[in-house]
C-alpha cells in the first residue's frame, strides 16, 4: 500500500501542502523501534509536545504487553525491530516503471472488476505521474464539505489545523493500551483520516479514503478518529474494491469512533489486501482495533465489512452503547481461501437503558482457509431492557477449509433479551450441478450462491461499493469449486 | 417409597388384571420383560430429567380401575369434540375404551383398520405381533417401561399399503370426575403401509379437576413414502400428570408432520421422538406450550438422522406465567452416513412474569460432515415498545399485553392447516391467555 | 432424440450401469423403474453431465450430438432437463432471479433474445397458478426451507418455465402425498406434446397411474431386464421387485 498510492499521494499532496512530501522522501529511518525513533516520527510530523508524550506512554505501555495468542491463529513470529516506522515509503525507483512490470493476475484482476484503465495504474503502484485528475476530486470535495462545516483531512492535517478537537477526542474510545496492537498503533502511528460533522450536520456525501487518495496511503500504521456531534450523520467508506499491491507485511490501524447525542454513523468497509499464495506465503497481517462509542441518548452506529484478503484478518469492530437508547449495528461477510486466516466479529457492550444491537456474520471458507466468528454480547447491570440479536452464519467450500463459532454472551440483567442463531453450510457439488443444469456457467453459479449467501449484509453497503463487493467475492473464490 | 416397594405395588396391582390377548406368547413375553425394565420412576439425576420431577407421582400409589361404571353419552363428550368434523371416532374413558361412544361398527372405514388395541389384540393379533412393542423401548423411563408392562388397551390404526384414509381419525382421551389417583395408560399403535396416508387427532381432556396421571405411549410405523399427520392437544385437569411417549419410525420417502398442544396438567412430560430408517424422509415437530400458576411443561424430542437425505424441522414456542416452569429439550442426532441431513430446531419463549423459568437446551450432535444444521432458542418478555406503542392508541395495558402475547403465540396456531381444528385449539390457547375474550371479541 | 447405446458406468472403479440401451423418440414417454440401488439415479446423472462418473464404454447421443462430450450447462441449454430426486437449497438465492437466470442461459443459447422481467413474469404466474404455487414463492431462496412435496412442484414450475426438449424425471413422485402428486402429474401431462421427449424414473408403480408411460423398462443390478408397455408397470406392482430379481438369476 505504502509504494502504491504513496507517490500519487505525494503528488497530491504538494499541490496544497509544502515540504512534507519531499522531507519524507529524502528520509529513510532505519528498521528499529525505539523512544528516539518515536521522537524522530514526531519531530519530522512537527507535532505539538503532547503529542509526543502520548506516543511515549503508549509505546513504554506497549513495552509491557505480550502478543496476544488466544485468537485460533497461525503466526509466524513477528520480529519488531525489523520493521521501518515512520511510514518509510519505499523509494518509486522500486516501483513498477509501467503496467508492463506488473504481475499480470493482478492486472487481470482489475480488468474483471470493470477499473478504468488509469486507475489500474494507481492502484499496482506504477510510479508514473498521477493520469486523473485527482486533486480537481479532492479539491472539489472538500470545497463542498467546508461549506457544511464538515472536516475532513488527513491526521497529520487535522493535528495542526484542529489540535483541540483531536487532544480532546483522541484516545477517549481505545485507550493506548487497550491491547498489544493498539498500544504498539499509538507510539508509531504515521498518519490516518480525521473527520468532524458538527452538530445536526447530514453529510451531504460518502466520504471515501478512495477518493481522498493523500489518506489512503496511510501505511502500516494507520489512525482513524470519526466524531458525529449532537444529531449529526455521516456514512464512511474505508478502503478500495481493488487488490492494491502492498509490499507491507504488518498493518495494525486503530478507528475510533465518537457518536453524541442522536447521532449516527454508517462505517463502511471492503478489505482486500494481498493474501499471500496458496501456501501462506506472504500476505498481510491485518490486525485492527475498531470501536465505536455511542455516547448520546438515542445514537446509532453501524459497522459493516467485506474482509476477503490479507493473510491474516484479526479484527473486532465494536460498540458501546452508554447512551439511553442507543444502538449498535454489526455486518460482516469474511472470506479466506488458499491459506488465509480470518478471526473476526464484534462486541457489543450495553449499558445504557434500552440499548440494543444487532449482529449477522457471514463467514465463507474455502481452499484451505480458516474462518472464525468471535463476538461478546455484553449486557451489564444497569442495562435495564437490552436487546440483542446475532445471527452467524458460516459456508464451507471444500474439505480443507474449516470454519468456528466462538459466541460469548454475558448477561448481567434479567430483562435482557438476547438472541443467538448459527449454522454451518456448505457450498456442495450438489448445488454447483444444480446450477448447471439449469443452464448456469460454473463461474455464475459460485457467484450466485456466495451472494445470495451474503445477501443481509451486501445490501447494507452503500450501493457503488456493494456492486464490486459482489464481483470481488466471486473473483476470490475463482477456482475453488467446480 | 423406594424403588422396591414401588415395583412390588405395580407388579401385584398388573397382577391381579386380565389383560388383553393374554393367551398370545410373544405379547406376554414383551409385557414381562418391559416391566423387568421397570425400575422406578426416573429422578433429577436422569440427564433426560434434570428439570423434570416426577416425586409427587411416585407418592402416590396410582390405580388401575377396570370396569369403573361410566354412563356418559354423546351429549358428555360433544363438547370436546372437533366441531363439524367428519371423522372415524375412538373414544376412551379413564384408559378404557367406550364402544358406545366411538364410531359404530357399521361405520367403520373400508379397506383399513381404526379399532381399539384391545379388539385388534382379540381379533387379529398378527396385523400387530411385528410392530407393537417394537418401536418404544420400555427401557427409555419407568413410565414407558410401565405403560409397555400393561398394553391392554388404546387406539390402533392400520392401513395396508397404498390406503389413504378417506376421513381424519379422531381418538379421544377422558378423564371423569371423582376419578382421583386413577392411572390411565393409553397404548397407541399407527401403522401406515407403503403410500399410505393418514390424519389422526388425539384429545386428552378432564370432566372434572381429579388428581390422576395419563401414562401413554404411541408407537408410530411408517413405510415406504407413507405420510402420517399427528395433531396433539393435551388440556388435561390443572391437578393432573401427563407423560406420554411418540416414538416414531420412518422408513424411506415418508412424511410424520406432527404437531403438538399442551396447556394443561400440573406436571406435563412429551417426549416426541422420530428415527429415520430410510432415505428422503421428512419429519416436521411443531408445538406449542402455554403454562401458568405451578404447572410445569417438559417438551423433550430426539430426532435420529440415520440415513442421508432426509429433512427435520422443529419448532416450539412457549408462554409461561405465575411461577411455571417449562423445560424444552431437543436433540437432532445426525449419523455417520447421514449425509445431506437438513435438520433445524426452533424454541421461543415469552416470560410473563417474573418468577416463571424456561430451561431450553437444543442440541446438535453431527457425525456426517455435509449437512445442514440449524438450532436457536429465545427467552423474552413482551416488548415494552410495543406495549407502549398500543396504548398510545387506546388501548388499555392488558389488553396491549393480551394482543402481544397471541400475536407470540398465534403464528403456532395457524400453522395448522385444518381451520376446524385450529379453530377448536386456538379457543383453547385465547381461554389460557390473560385477557383471550378481549382478543377473542376482536376476532 | 436420445439414443443411449451399450452404456457402462462406473463410480471408484465400481461398475453401477452394466451395458444399457435407450432409444427415446419425439413424444414419448419412457418410464423406468427399479428397487433400490439398481442404477436409476446413476443414468439420470451420467445423462445429465455430473461429476464423479466413469463412462467405461457406449455412447449417448441427443439429437445426433454426442451428449457426453458436453458440459453440464450445455447439456441444459441445448433442452434437457432433470428433476432431481433430492432438489437443492441455494439458500439466498431468490427463486425467481434464479429461474430468470436459467431462462435466459437457455435463449441466450439458442440465439433467441432474452425475456424482460414483464414477459417472464406473465409466464411465470400463469405456471405457477397451474402448479397451485402461491406467490411467496418467488420471494423465498432456491428450496430453502421448503418441505418435500414444494421443493418437486418447484422442479415441475422450472421445468414448465424452461420448456425443454427431453425431461428426465428422478423419483419425482418420491415423498409426495396424493394430493401433490396429482398436481406434479397435472404439471407434466400438460407440457406433453408430440417434440417433447420424458423418461420418468419412479421407485412407485404408482406414478404411473397419474402419468401414463408408452413404455415401461425395469432396470435391476445396471440392466434392464424387461421392457414393456404400461402393463408391465401393472404386472411389476402385483408380484414385486423379487419378481424381476428372478428373471436377472434366470
Amino acid at each position: 500500500m505504502v509504494s502504491s498510492t504513496d507517490h500519487l499521494d505525494s503528488l497530491v499532496t504538494q499541490e496544497y501542502k509544502h515540504g512534507f512530501v519531499t522531507d519524507i522522501e529524502s528520509e529513510i529511518i532505519p528498521p528499529g523501534l525505539s523512544e528516539d525513533v518515536i521522537r524522530l516520527i514526531s519531530a519530522k510530523k512537527d507535532e505539538p509536545q503532547w503529542m509526543l508524550e502520548w506516543r511515549l506512554n503508549s509505546y513504554r505501555h506497549w513495552l509491557t504487553m505480550k502478543e496476544p495468542n488466544w485468537a485460533k491463529l497461525e503466526i509466524e513470529p513477528i520480529d519488531y525491530q525489523s520493521i521501518s516506522y515512520y511510514a518509510a515509503p519505499k523509494n518509486p525507483d522500486d516501483a513498477p516503471k509501467s503496467l508492463d512490470e506488473v504481475d499480470p493476475k493482478l492486472l487481470e484482476t482489475y480488468e474483471k472488476l470493470g477499473i478504468p484503465l488509469e486507475e489500474r495504474a494507481a492502484l499496482a503502484g506504477v510510479a508514473v505521474d498521477a493520469v486523473f485528475d485527482s486533486v480537481s476530486v479532492a479539491t472539489t470535495f472538500k470545497d463542498k464539505l467546508y461549506d457544511v462545516g464538515v472536516i475532513f483531512c488527513s491526521f497529520s492535517d487535522a493535528l495542526k489545523e484542529h489540535p483541540e478537537l483531536v487532544k480532546e477526542y483522541l484516545g477517549t474510545v481505545v485507550p493506548t493500551g487497550d491491547n498489544f496492537f493498539a498500544a504498539l498503533n499509538a507510539a508509531v502511528f504515521s498518519d490516518g483520516s480525521f473527520v468532524y460533522i458538527p452538530k445536526g450536520v447530514r453529510c451531504p456525501m460518502e466520504l471515501s479514503t478512495y477518493f481522498r487518495i493523500n489518506a489512503s496511503n496511510t501505511g502500516q500504521f494507520e489512525r482513524t478518529l470519526i466524531i458525529a456531534d449532537e444529531d449529526a450523520y455521516v456514512s464512511y467508506l474505508e478502503g478500495c474494491t481493488a487488490p492494491m499491491r502492498d509490499e507491507n507485511q504488518l498493518h495494525a490501524a486503530v478507528v475510533e469512533l465518537i457518536v453524541q447525542k442522536g447521532a449516527s454513523i454508517k462505517y463502511s468497509t471492503v478489505q482486500n489486501w494481498y493474501p499471500g499464495d496458496e501456501n501462506g506465503v506472504g500476505g498481510i497481517y491485518n490486525f485492527v482495533t475498531k470501536r465505536a462509542e455511542c455516547r448520546g441518548d438515542n445514537s446509532k452506529v453501524s459497522w459493516t465489512q467485506v474482509e476477503t484478503g490479507s493473510a491474516i484478518t484479526w479484527k473486532y469492530p465494536s460498540c458501546v452503547l452508554k447512551g439511553d437508547n442507543s444502538s449498535g449495528e454489526f455486518y460482516s461477510v469474511a472470506l479466506t481461501n488458499l491459506k488465509q486466516q480470518a478471526d473476526t466479529g464484534t462486541k457489543m457492550i450495553h449499558i445504557g437503558k434500552n440499548t440494543s444491537s444487532n449482529i449477522v456474520s457471514k463467514g465463507i471458507s474455502a481452499g484451505r482457509g480458516q474462518n472464525a466468528y468471535r463476538g461478546l454480547v455484553k449486557i451489564t447491570k444497569g442495562a435495564e431492557g437490552a436487546r440483542n440479536y446475532t445471527q452467524c452464519d458460516s459456508l464451507l467450500m471444500g474439505d480443507k477449509c474449516g470454519a468456528h463459532t466462538f459466541p460469548y454472551i454475558e448477561v448481567l440483567n434479567p430483562t435482557a433479551q438476547v438472541e443467538h442463531e448459527a449454522t454451518t453450510s456448505k457450498i456442495s457439488e450438489d448445488q454447483m450441478y444444480y446450477c448447471r443444469q439449469r443452464g448456469l456457467s460454473a463461474e455464475d453459479a459460485v457467484s450466485m450462491i456466495v451472494n445470495g449467501f451474503c445477501k443481509e449484509v451486501l445490501k447494507e453497503l452503500p450501493m457503488e461499493f456493494a456492486v464490486e463487493a459482489q464481483k470481488l467475492l466471486g473473483l476470490s473464490l475463482e477456482g475453488s469449486v467446480g | 417409597m423406594n424403588a422396591v416397594a414401588l415395583t412390588e405395588y405395580y407388579r401385584s396391582a398388573l397382577a391381579g388384571r386380565e389383560l388383553p390377548g393374554a393367551g398370545l406368547a410373544w405379547l406376554s413375553d414383551r409385557r414381562s420383560k418391559a416391566f423387568a425394565a421397570f425400575q422406578g420412576f426416573p429422578t433429577t439425576r436422569d440427564e433426560d430429567w434434570k428439570y423434570t420431577k416426577v416425586a409427587a407421582i411416585e407418592k402416590r400409589l396410582f390405580q388401575f380401575v377396570p370396569g369403573m361404571c361410566i354412563g356418559l353419552d354423546e351429549d358428555d363428550i360433544e363438547q370436546y369434540l372437533i366441531p363439524g368434523l367428519d371423522s372415524y371416532r375412538l373414544v376412551f374413558v379413564n384408559g378404557q375404551y367406550m364402544p358406545m361412544l366411538s364410531s359404530k361398527r357399521s361405520e367403520q372405514p373400508q379397506g383399513f383398520t381404526v379399532a381399539s388395541l384391545s379388539l385388534v389384540l382379540s381379533e387379529q393379533p398378527e396385523a400387530v405381533e411385528s410392530v407393537l412393542g417394537t418401536i418404544a423401548d420400555p427401557s427409555d423411563n419407568g413410565f414407558a417401561a410401565l405403560n409397555s408392562a400393561e398394553m391392554a388397551d388404546g387406539a390402533c390404526v392400520i392401513l395396508p399399503a397404498g390406503q389413504v384414509a378417506d376421513k381424519p381419525i379422531q381418538i379421544l382421551y377422558l378423564t371423569t370426575a371423582g376419578g382421583d389417583d386413577i392411572v390411565a395408560q393409553p397404548r397407541n399403535l399407527f401403522i401406515a403401509g407403503d403410500n399410505a396416508q393418514a390424519t389422526i387427532f388425539e384429545t386428552y381432556a378432564s370432566m372434572g379437576d381429579s388428581t390422576y396421571l395419563t401414562n401413554a405411549v404411541t408407537e408410530v410405523s411408517l413405510g415406504a413414502n407413507a405420510g402420517l399427520n399427528h395433531y396433539k392437544c393435551q388440556t388435561e385437569s390443572g391437578k393432573s400428570y401427563h407423560v406420554s411417549m411418540t416414538q416414531v419410525d420412518q422408513a424411506r420417502d415418508s412424511r410424520f408432520n406432527s404437531h403438538l398442544v399442551s396447556l394443561g396438567a400440573m406436571l406435563a412430560r412429551h417426549d416426541l421422538n422420530s428415527v429415520f430408517n430410510g432415505e428422503g424422509g421428512e419429519c416436521v415437530l411443531d408445538g406449542l406450550y402455554v403454562t401458568d400458576g405451578r404447572q410445569h411443561c417438559d417438551i423433550h424430542s430426539r430426532v435420529d438422522h440415520v440415513q442421508p437425505h432426509c429433512r427435520s424441522d422443529e419448532k416450539f414456542k412457549g408462554v409461561l406465567g405465575g411461577r411455571s416452569r417449562a423445560v424444552f429439550n431437543g436433540k437432532v442426532y445426525v449419523h455417520v452416513d447421514a449425509q445431506k441431513t437438513d435438520a433445524s430446531q426452533h424454541n421461543a419463549n415469552l416470560l410473563l412474569s417474573k418468577d416463571a423459568e424456561i430451561d431450553t437446551k437444543p442440541q446438535l450432535e453431527i457425525y456426517a460432515d455435509d449437512v445442514k444444521c440449524a438450532h436457536g432458542a429465545t427467552v423474552g418478555q413482551l416488548d415494552e415498545t410495543a406495549v407502549f406503542y398500543l396504548r398510545s392508541r387506546g388501548l388499555d395495558n392488558e389488553a396491549a399485553r393480551s394482543l402481544l402475547t397471541y400475536a407470540f403465540v398465534g403464528e403456532m396456531v395457524d400453522r395448522i392447516p385444518l381451520a376446524e381444528y385450529q379453530q377448536v385449539v386456538r379457543g383453547h390457547v385465547l381461554a389460557r391467555l390473560p385477557g383471550g375474550d378481549m382478543i377473542r371479541a376482536l376476532m | 432424440m436420445l439414443q443411449v447405446k451399450d452404456l457402462k458406468v462406473s463410480i471408484d472403479g465400481k461398475e453401477i450401469l452394466k451395458g444399457i440401451s435407450l432409444d427415446v423418440k419425439p413424444g414419448e414417454v419412457h418410464a423406468i423403474m427399479g428397487p433400490n440401488g439398481s442404477g436409476k439415479s446413476t443414468l439420470s446423472h451420467v445423462l445429465t453431465g455430473r461429476e464423479g462418473y466413469d463412462v467405461t464404454s457406449g455412447s449417448v447421443s441427443y439429437l445426433g450430438k454426442d451428449l457426453l462430450d458436453m458440459e453440464p450447462e450445455e447439456r441444459a441449454r441445448e433442452g434437457i432437463f432433470l428433476a432431481f430426486q433430492y432438489p437443492v437449497e441455494i439458500p439466498g438465492v431468490n427463486n425467481m432471479y434464479f429461474l430468470k437466470a436459467a431462462v435466459n442461459a437457455r435463449r441466450v443459447h439458442q440465439g433467441m433474445e432474452e425475456l424482460d422481467a414483464l414477459d417472464f413474469m406473465d409466464s411465470l404466474k400463469e405456471k405457477m397458478a397451474l402448479l397451485k404455487m402461491d406467490d411467496s414463492f418467488l420471494k423465498r431462496g432456491v428450496n430453502e426451507g421448503f418441505s418435500g412435496g414444494e421443493k418437486k412442484r418447484n422442479e415441475i414450475l422450472q421445468m414448465a418455465m424452461l420448456e425443454p426438449k427431453l425431461a428426465l424425471l428422478d423419483e419425482t413422485d418420491s415423498g409426495l402425498d396424493i394430493d401433490a402428486l396429482q398436481i406434479c402429474s397435472d404439471g407434466v401431462n400438460s407440457l406433453r406434446n408430440k417434440e417433447r421427449g420424458f423418461v420418468v424414473i419412479t421407485h412407485y408403480q404408482r406414478l404411473l397411474d397419474y402419468i401414463v408411460p408408452d413404455f415401461v423398462h425395469v432396470l435391476a443390478d445396471g440392466r434392464i431386464v424387461k421392457s414393456g408397455g404400461k402393463d408391465l408397470a401393472l404386472e411389476l406392482e402385483e408380484k414385486g421387485y423379487g419378481w424381476i430379481e428372478g428373471i436377472d438369476a434366470a
